[in-house]
């Protein structure tokens, strides 16, 4: 039925997980830091989180895919010339797409980790001071834990949009399997089929993900008591 | 190093992508809303054969990417010969028409799961009421359910609009000259990338405040009596 293209998709599929998840890494690091800019009493510190977070929020992201992949690629061709390189610089498809997402979704985290850090109730980490914990270990054993429960229903949703989103890198020519099906469907003229096969395969990934952060979910919640409606 | 002067002159062509964009939001919406009210109410039903499909389709549409959805009209349609020989075909072919309907069926699935989790918010003492001075089933959602879930959907759609807003974007893909449309434009002309999608990102950007803006007064006018009392 897939004329023999299924390994391909299947590789693009490989590709799709590792970009996904490449960039997932990135984007916790860079929503932690901006969480921790935005929670910082040091104002220049506290405005440079909320911009980060604001402009990158209020601009598509194919339009963020764009500029960082061409725009970067000929600004770095631009200042290149300057530092005394004169090759043209090609920046791997990859690479840059993990550096978009990870940028983008950073943005979007930052704003779920800067949520949960405060609904952790102020009382649990001046209990841990009255026990005698130095900071780092309030830090790690109180509120890091409980931040993760906080967190987890953001993240669940934040992970489920990169995934989906992975698929635009496709334009700027990474190959991934919605690229792979791209190529299959104008060789066989057969788009429907391509492109439905490509969908079930992102439900799979939707659909794993969700089961699996739910029992996350699930273990992160234990001794938390939940409102009886 | 950078250069607007080009992007200056190139201002009416973002101006007309800004109405493209501009055109497709608001069909997507309002188609999308349209099929999304339906959809919530089936949502909310407890018989199984009513909720389940509306749960499938929702699920489904929400578990891919928009893009997949987008080329499977466009691209994936025309495999058909029932489809290149009917009389929908014009249609069909158009790269407008195409994205449009992608649009408003993406955004019917995210905006009916909104417009359920709302109804299902419902204070269950304003049924009580309702049922209490003898309203019928349709004017208990006529009168009483539908405008209170709504109007407190108001704050989270607001985010859904603002979505769809981005998501338009990728008509680009299939030839449109919306705002990344004629971003692409600018940048193949006179090959200057970065100043043509750093323009078009502020464009996005100011569209983003404004609807920000726009639902904050919204929401003042819809929400007054839920919002916290001043002092």
């Amino acid at each position: 039925m897939l004329h023999g293209y299924g390994s391909t998709i299947l590789e693009g599929a490989w590709l799709t997980l590792s970009l996904a998840l490449t960039s997932m890494t990135l984007a916790i690091a860079l929503g932690l830091v901006g969480a921790a800019f935005r929670l910082s009493p040091l104002k220049w510190l506290a405005l440079l989180g909320e911009g980060y977070a604001t402009v990158i929020r209020g601009i598509p992201d194919l339009v963020l895919i764009l500029l960082i992949f061409y725009g970067g690629q000929d600004l770095v061709n631009r200042v290149a010339p300057l530092l005394g390189h004169d090759q043209y610089i090609d920046i791997n498809p990859f690479i840059a797409g993990v550096c978009t997402m990870g940028f983008i979704f950073g943005a979007y985290l930052s704003e779920t980790f800067r949520g949960a850090f405060m609904a952790i109730a102020k009382g649990q980490a001046e209990a841990g001071a009255a026990y005698g914990m130095s900071r780092m270990q309030v830090f790690w054993r109180i509120l890091v834990p409980q931040m993760i429960r906080f967190a987890i229903p953001g993240f669940t949703n934040n992970w489920l949009v990169l995934t989906k989103a992975t698929a635009l890198i496709s334009v700027v020519g990474l190959q991934d399997m919605m690229f792979k099906a791209k190529n299959a469907a104008d060789a066989t003229r057969e788009p429907f089929t391509f492109f439905l096969a490509v969908a079930a395969l992102y439900l799979l990934l939707t659909t794993v993900s969700l089961l699996a952060l739910r029992l996350l979910e699930k273990r992160y919640s234990v001794g938390a008591r939940l409102a009886e409606l | 190093m950078l250069d607007f002067q080009l992007i200056a002159d190139s201002l009416p062509l973002y101006g007309s992508g800004v109405l493209v964009t501009f055109k497709l939001l608001v069909i997507a919406l309002v188609l999308g809303l349209t099929l999304a009210i339906p959809l919530a109410l089936l949502r909310v039903s407890r018989a199984p054969w009513l909720n389940g499909p509306a749960w499938l389709y929702t699920y489904v549409i929400r578990g891919t990417p928009m893009l997949v959805q987008l080329f499977l009209i466009y691209y994936g349609l025309a495999q058909f010969e029932a489809v290149r020989e009917s009389v929908l075909w014009p249609y069909f072919s158009s790269a407008t028409f195409c994205a449009c309907l992608a649009f408003a069926i993406n955004t019917s699935a995210y905006s009916a799961e909104i417009l359920s989790g709302s109804l299902k918010a419902t204070p269950h003492g304003e049924i009580e009421a309702a049922r209490a001075v003898g309203m019928s089933r349709f004017t208990l959602y006529r009168r009483i359910l539908l405008p209170s879930a709504l109007r407190r959907a108001l704050p989270q759609y607001s985010n859904e609009v603002i979505m769809m807003l981005h998501t338009t974007s990728l008509a680009s893909i299939v030839t449109l000259i919306d705002i990344t449309g004629a971003a692409r434009t600018v940048s193949s002309r006179y090959y200057m990338p970065f100043e043509a999608f750093i323009t078009a990102g502020l464009f996005y950007l100011v569209l983003t405040f404004i609807l920000v803006r726009l639902f904050k007064l919204a929401e003042g006018r819809w929400l007054a009596h839920l919002a916290p009392r001043k002092n």
